[in-house]
C-alpha cells in the first residue's frame, strides 16, 4: 500500500521492466484473491446478480482485483517540476506478468483446497462450490490456464486506462459506476418509478438484476452525459464550488431546496422495506451529525458515543413504557424534553472528567464510559430499573394526529426521523461559523494557542460534548419509539465505531459529507444490526468498515466530501513540502522507500 | 500538550478551584468512599462467616495473579509502541488474538496426532512458538501496511487507523475461521493438578503462566538493556531524528519494537489458552483494553511498570468485584467484572495518566 516508488526520471531506465514491482503487485493481488475466496466473500456475493446472467457481485469483486492491480502497476508518482517518463509497452508487459502471477497464486490455492478437503474443519468457508467459482467453472486443472489468463487480460485492461485522456477516463468511470449503482439500487428504482413501470421493466429482468442490453444502455448514456457535461456548469448547482460567496450561497440554497423536495416526495414513493432502510439511514445521519460536532468541529475523538444514544433510548423507554419501573407514564412529546436534559447531563458527566486529557487518552476513556453504561444497563444489579438483558418492552410510538406512530407505520415514522435530521443539520450549520464554532476550530488546531488568545477551552469542549450528546439522544428517542423494545445489545461499541466510520468516510467537519457517508454506508452496506441494500454484505460489513477506516486514514483522511478547512489541516505537511519544493525546485520524497 | 495543560491547570487551581476541579474531587472522594465501604462490608461478612472462605479467596488471588501476568505481557506491547511512536496501538489485542487462534490450530492438530498427551512439554513449546510467530508476523505486517506511512501524522490519525486495523483483523478471523468459540484441548495430563508449596496450593496452569511471564520478562530486560538492538530501541524512543543521525536505522528499529511486542503477545496467547482455553475472533478486545489500562497504570513507556501494572490490574479485577461490590451487597457481581475493569481504566486515565511508576516517553511525546 505504501509502495509509492519514485521512478527515476533518467531516460535510460525507461524501458526497464521492474521485476520486484511485478512480483510484489502480482503477489498482493493473488493473495487478495485468495483472501476473498477463503473468507467466503466470493461465494456469498455470487448470490447477488448485478447483470443477468453474466455478472454477479462476487465476480465483479474477483475481476476488480486484477484491474486495480494493473492500474496501480502502471501508476507513476507525479511530482511537480519533474517530467514523468513516457509510457511504453513495458508497462503493459508488467501488468500482464503481474496478472499471471496473481492468477497462478489463486489457481494454486484452488488446487490446494481441492486436494485437502480436511481443511474445511478449520476453515469452514473452503467449500467445493468456492473452488468451482474461483476457477470460473473450468475445474482445478484448467484453472492453472484460465485464471492467469483472465487476470493477465484484466490487468492489461487496468494498465491501459492510463493511456486514455482525462475526460474519457472519467466518462468510462462514471459509466461503470452508474451501471453498478443502477444494479444495486434496483429496489429503489422499482419503488420510485412505480407510476412509470416502463422504465424498471426496460432496465431489469423479470427475475431481478439488470439486463445485458439495459446495462449497456445505462453505461453509454452515463458516459455520454459525463463527456457532454465536462467543463460545463450544471445550471443552478454549478456554483457550489465557486469562489464567489454570493454564487456559492445561491447554489447552496438551490441544492437545499432540491434536497428538501426529494426528502418530502421520496418516502411517499418508497415501500415499507425501503422506508425502514431510510429511517435507519436517518438515525445514523443524526448520530453522525452529533459525532461530527465532537470529532469534526472540536477535534475530540469520542469512541463511546453510543452511550448518549443509549441514554436517549433508555430514558425515552422508561418514561413512556407502561412496563417501566417509573410510577408515571408520559407520552413521547412530553418525555422528549426530559430525554434531552438527561442526555445533556450525561454529556456533562462524561465530558467533565476527560476535559483536560490528552486526545488519545480521551478516546479510550470515552470508550470505557460507553462500555460501562452498556454493562450497567445489562446488569442484574440494575435490572429492576433497566430490565437487565430483557430490556424495556412495549414502548409506545409517537402520538401524532390521534394515532401512535411507531415502527409499524414506517412510512409516517420516516418523516419524523427526517424532520429531526433537518433540525440537526440546521443546528450544525448555524454552529459551524458561530462564535463557539470558531472556538472549536481553534481548539482543534492548537489548544494551547486557543487558550492563550482567550478561548474558554473547558466551556467550549463541554459544550461540544453536550451538543453531540443531545443530537445522539434525538436518535435514541426515535429509535425507542421505532423498535418498541430497548435492550443493551443495541448499544455495543461497534455502533460507536460505525458512526465514526460514517463521519470519517463522509468527511470530518462537513454536514453534506456526513449525510453522504450515512447514505452510502448505512444505506448500501447496512448498519450494525440493520441490513442495507446489499444484504449479502451482512457478515462482511465490519470487515469492510475496518478496511475502509484504514484506507481513508492512509489515502484520504479528509473524507470523500472534505470540509475545506479540515483538509488543509490534515495536509499541512504536504503544503509545507510543496512550498519548499517551489523554492528549491527539486523533490525530496518523504515517502521514498529505503 | 499535556504538560502545558497540566501547568496551566495548576496555575488556575492556585487562584480558585474551577467547578471541573470540584467535580473531579467529588469523583475521587466518591470512589474512595465506595472502596472503603465495600472493604468494611467484606471484612464484616468474612468475620461473620458469610461470603467466601479463606480458601476461596486464596484461589481467587492466584487466578487473579496469573491473569495479571498475562495482562502485563500484553501491556508491554502497548507500552513499547507508545514509548517509541507515541500512539495507542489499538490493534495489539488483535495481534494477541491471532496468536491464540492460530495456536489453537496447532494445538488441535497435535491433539489429534496424539502428541499432546504423549509429549506435553514439546506440545506446549510448539504451540508457544506457533503463537509467537503468528503474533509477531501480524504485528510486523500491520506496522508495514498501516502505520509506517503515518509516522508524522497528527496523533489521532494513527489511533483511528489502528481501530480500523483492529476491526479488520477481528472480522478477517471471523470470516476465515467462523465466529464459534474454539476450545483448546484440555491441558496435558501432567499440568492438570495443583502444585503444593508448603500447604499453599496453586493450579499448575497458574504456576506455568507465572513462570513463563517471569522468564519472558527476564528475556525482554536482557534484550532491551544489553543488546545493540535494544539500545537502538531506547535511542529511537528518546528521539527519532537524533537516533537517525547517530546511524541507527529507525525503520528497522521500529519493526523490532513491533516484533518484540508481538512476540510477547504470542506468549500471552499461550497463557490465555492455559487459563481459559476458549478462543474466538473477539477474544482480543477486552484483554487488549485491560492491558492498555495496565500499561498506563504502570506508566506508559515504562516496561517494568507495564508488568507491575498488569499484575495490579489483574488483582484488582479478580478480587475487586467480590471484595468491594460484594461488600456493598450488590447482586450479580461476576457480571460486573468488566465494569470494574473499565472503571479502573477511567479512574487511572483521569487521575493518574502518568502512571504509578512514572512515564518514560521520548522528548517529542512529552510535550
Amino acid at each position: 500500500m505504501t509502495a509509492v516508488t519514485v521512478d527515476t526520471p533518467a531516460g535510460s531506465n525507461a524501458d526497464r521492466i521492474d521485476v520486484r514491482r511485478m512480483l510484489r503487485y502480482g503477489g498482493l493481488a493473488g493473495l487478495t484473491l485468495v483472501f476473498v475466496a477463503a473468507n467466503g466473500m466470493l461465494e456469498t456475493f455470487n448470490n447477488r446478480l448485478l447483470i443477468r446472467p453474466i455478472l454477479s457481485l462476487g465476480y465483479l469483486l474477483v475481476l476488480a482485483i486484477p484491474f486495480v492491480m494493473g492500474y496501480i502497476v502502471g501508476r507513476r508518482v507525479e511530482v511537480e517540476g519533474i517530467e514523468t517518463e513516457p509510457r511504453t509497452a513495458a508497462d503493459v508487459v508488467m501488468a500482464i506478468v503481474s496478472g499471471l502471477v496473481a492468477g497462478l497464486i489463486a489457481a494454486l490455492f484452488a488446487a490446494l483446497v481441492d486436494a485437502f478437503p480436511g481443511l474445511r474443519g478449520t476453515f469452514p468457508r473452503l467449500s467445493p462450490l468456492m473452488v468451482q467459482l474461483l476457477t470460473f467453472d473450468f475445474g482445478v486443472g484448467a484453472g492453472f490456464v484460465v485464471l492467469p489468463g483472465i487476470a493477465a487480460v484484466v490487468g492489461a485492461v487496468g494498465v491501459s486506462v492510463h493511456w486514455l485522456s482525462e475526460g474519457l477516463r472519467k466518462a468510462l468511470g462514471v459509466g461503470a459506476l452508474t451501471t453498478v449503482i443502477a444494479a444495486i439500487f434496483e429496489s429503489v428504482v422499482k419503488d420510485v418509478f412505480d407510476w412509470f413501470s416502463a422504465l424498471p421493466r426496460f432496465l431489469y429482468a423479470p427475475a431481478g438484476s439488470l439486463k445485458v442490453v439495459s446495462a449497456i444502455v445505462v453505461f453509454v448514456v452515463a458516459a455520454a452525459a459525463s463527456l457532454f457535461l465536462r467543463g460545463r456548469k450544471v445550471p443552478g448547482l454549478g456554483g457550489l464550488t465557486s469562489r464567489d460567496a454570493g454564487e456559492r450561497r445561491r447554489s447552496s440554497l438551490i441544492a437545499a431546496a432540491a434536497i428538501l423536495v426529494v426528502t418530502i416526495v421520496l418516502p411517499m414513493l418508497l415501500g415499507g422495506v425501503l422506508n425502514e432502510l431510510l429511517t435507519n439511514v436517518g438515525l445514523f445521519m443524526l448520530m453522525g451529525l452529533g459525532l461530527n460536532i465532537v470529532v469534526g468541529y472540536a477535534g475530540l475523538l469520542d469512541l463511546g458515543y453510543v452511550a448518549f444514544f443509549a441514554v436517549g433510548a433508555y430514558t425515552m423507554a422508561l418514561l413512556t413504557s407502561p412496563l417501566s419501573s417509573l410510577p408515571f407514564q408520559l407520552n413521547w412529546w412530553q418525555a422528549f424534553p426530559i430525554v434531552l436534559i438527561m442526555a445533556a447531563l450525561a454529556g456533562l458527566f462524561i465530558g467533565t472528567p476527560v476535559i483536560r486529557m490528552r486526545g488519545d487518552y480521551l478516546a479510550i476513556v470515552t470508550l470505557g464510559f460507553g462500555e460501562i453504561i452498556r454493562y450497567l444497563f445489562l446488569s442484574d444489579w440494575l435490572s429492576p430499573y433497566f430490565g437487565g438483558a430483557q430490556g424495556v418492552r412495549r414502548i409506545p410510538g409517537i402520538p401524532f394526529a390521534g394515532d401512535e406512530i411507531g415502527g409499524s407505520d414506517i412510512t409516517t415514522f420516516v418523516y419524523f426521523t427526517l424532520f429531526f435530521v433537518a433540525i440537526a443539520a440546521y443546528v450544525s450549520w448555524r454552529l459551524q461559523d458561530s462564535r463557539i464554532g470558531r472556538a472549536w476550530a481553534a481548539i482543534r488546531e492548537d489548544e494551547d494557542i486557543a487558550e492563550a488568545v482567550g478561548v474558554d477551552t473547558v466551556q467550549a469542549k463541554l459544550l461540544a460534548f453536550v451538543t453531540g450528546a443531545v443530537l445522539a439522544s434525538f436518535a435514541g428517542a426515535l429509535f425507542a419509539a421505532k423498535v418498541g423494545t430497548v435492550f443493551a445489545h443495541s448499544f455495543e461499541i461497534i455502533v460507536s465505531i460505525i458512526i465514526l466510520v460514517v463521519v470519517i468516510v463522509g468527511g470530518m467537519g462537513n454536514i453534506a459529507g456526513v449525510a453522504v457517508g450515512a447514505l452510502v454506508l448505512i444505506g448500501v452496506l447496512g448498519g450494525p444490526n440493520q441490513p442495507g441494500l446489499l444484504q449479502e454484505f451482512g457478515e462482511y460489513k465490519l470487515l469492510v468498515y475496518g478496511a475502509l477506516l484504514v484506507f481513508m486514514m492512509l489515502q484520504k483522511p479528509e473524507g470523500l466530501l472534505p470540509s475545506a478547512r479540515r483538509a488543509r489541516e490534515l495536509h499541512q505537511e504536504e503544503y509545507l513540502q510543496d512550498a519548499w519544493l517551489d523554492k528549491e525546485g527539486r523533490f525530496v520524497g518523504s515517502e521514498q522507500e529505503a | 500538550m499535556a504538560t502545558t495543560a497540566e501547568t496551566s491547570a495548576r496555575i488556575r487551581k492556585s487562584f480558585r478551584p474551577s467547578w471541573v476541579d470540584i467535580f473531579l474531587w467529588a469523583i475521587r472522594i466518591g470512589a474512595i468512599l465506595v472502596i472503603a465501604l465495600g472493604l468494611i462490608g467484606s471484612i464484616r461478612n468474612f468475620a461473620a462467616g458469610r461470603g467466601l472462605t479463606a480458601t476461596q479467596w486464596r484461589d481467587l488471588l492466584t487466578a487473579a495473579l496469573s491473569q495479571g501476568a498475562m495482562y502485563g505481557l500484553l501491556a508491554l506491547g502497548y507500552s513499547m509502541v507508545y514509548g517509541v511512536l507515541g500512539f495507542i496501538n489499538f490493534a495489539h489485542g488483535e495481534v494477541f488474538m491471532s496468536g491464540a487462534m492460530v495456536g489453537f490450530i496447532a494445538a488441535n492438530w497435535l491433539f489429534e496426532a496424539g502428541v499432546w498427551d504423549a509429549n506435553p512439554i514439546l506440545s506446549l513449546v510448539v504451540v508457544l512458538l506457533v503463537a509467537m510467530v503468528t503474533s509477531t508476523l501480524v504485528a510486523i505486517l500491520v506496522e508495514r501496511v498501516a502505520y509506517r506511512k503515518l509516522r508524522n501524522a497528527p496523533r489521532l490519525i494513527p489511533l483511528i487507523t489502528s481501530i480500523g486495523v483492529s476491526f479488520f483483523i477481528q472480522y478477517t478471523f471471523a470470516s476465515l475461521f467462523g465466529v464459534a468459540v474454539r476450545t483448546y484441548p484440555q491441558a496435558p495430563e501432567m499440568f492438570r493438578g495443583s502444585l503444593n508449596i508448603g500447604g499453599f496450593r496453586m493450579p499448575w496452569a497458574s504456576v506455568l503462566v507465572i513462570i513463563v511471564a517471569i522468564l519472558s520478562m527476564i528475556g525482554l530486560w536482557y534484550f532491551v538493556t544489553r543488546t545493540k538492538a535494544g539500545q537502538a530501541m531506547r535511542a529511537v524512543a528518546e528521539d527519532k531524528e537524533i537516533a537517525a543521525l547517530m546511524g541507527i536505522d529507525v525503520d528497522r528499529t521500529i519493526v523490532t519494537v513491533f516484533a518484540v511486542g508481538g512476540a510477547m503477545a504470542g506468549v500471552a496467547a499461550l497463557m490465555w489458552a492455559l487459563l481459559f482455553r476458549g478462543v474466538n475472533f473477539f477474544t482480543g478486545f477486552l484483554p487488549g483494553i485491560k492491558a492498555f489500562t495496565s500499561a498506563v497504570l504502570g506508566g506508559i513507556g515504562n516496561l517494568v511498570g507495564a508488568m507491575g501494572g498488569g499484575v495490579l490490574l489483574g488483582l484488582f479485577e479478580g478480587v475487586g468485584p467480590l471484595l468491594i461490590l460484594g461488600g456493598l451487597g450488590v447482586p450479580g457481581v461476576s457480571q460486573l467484572k468488566d465494569v470494574v475493569a473499565f472503571t479502573a481504566l477511567v479512574l487511572v486515565l483521569v487521575f493518574r495518566p502518568s502512571g504509578l511508576f512514572g512515564e518514560r516517553l521520548g522528548s517529542e511525546d512529552r510535550v
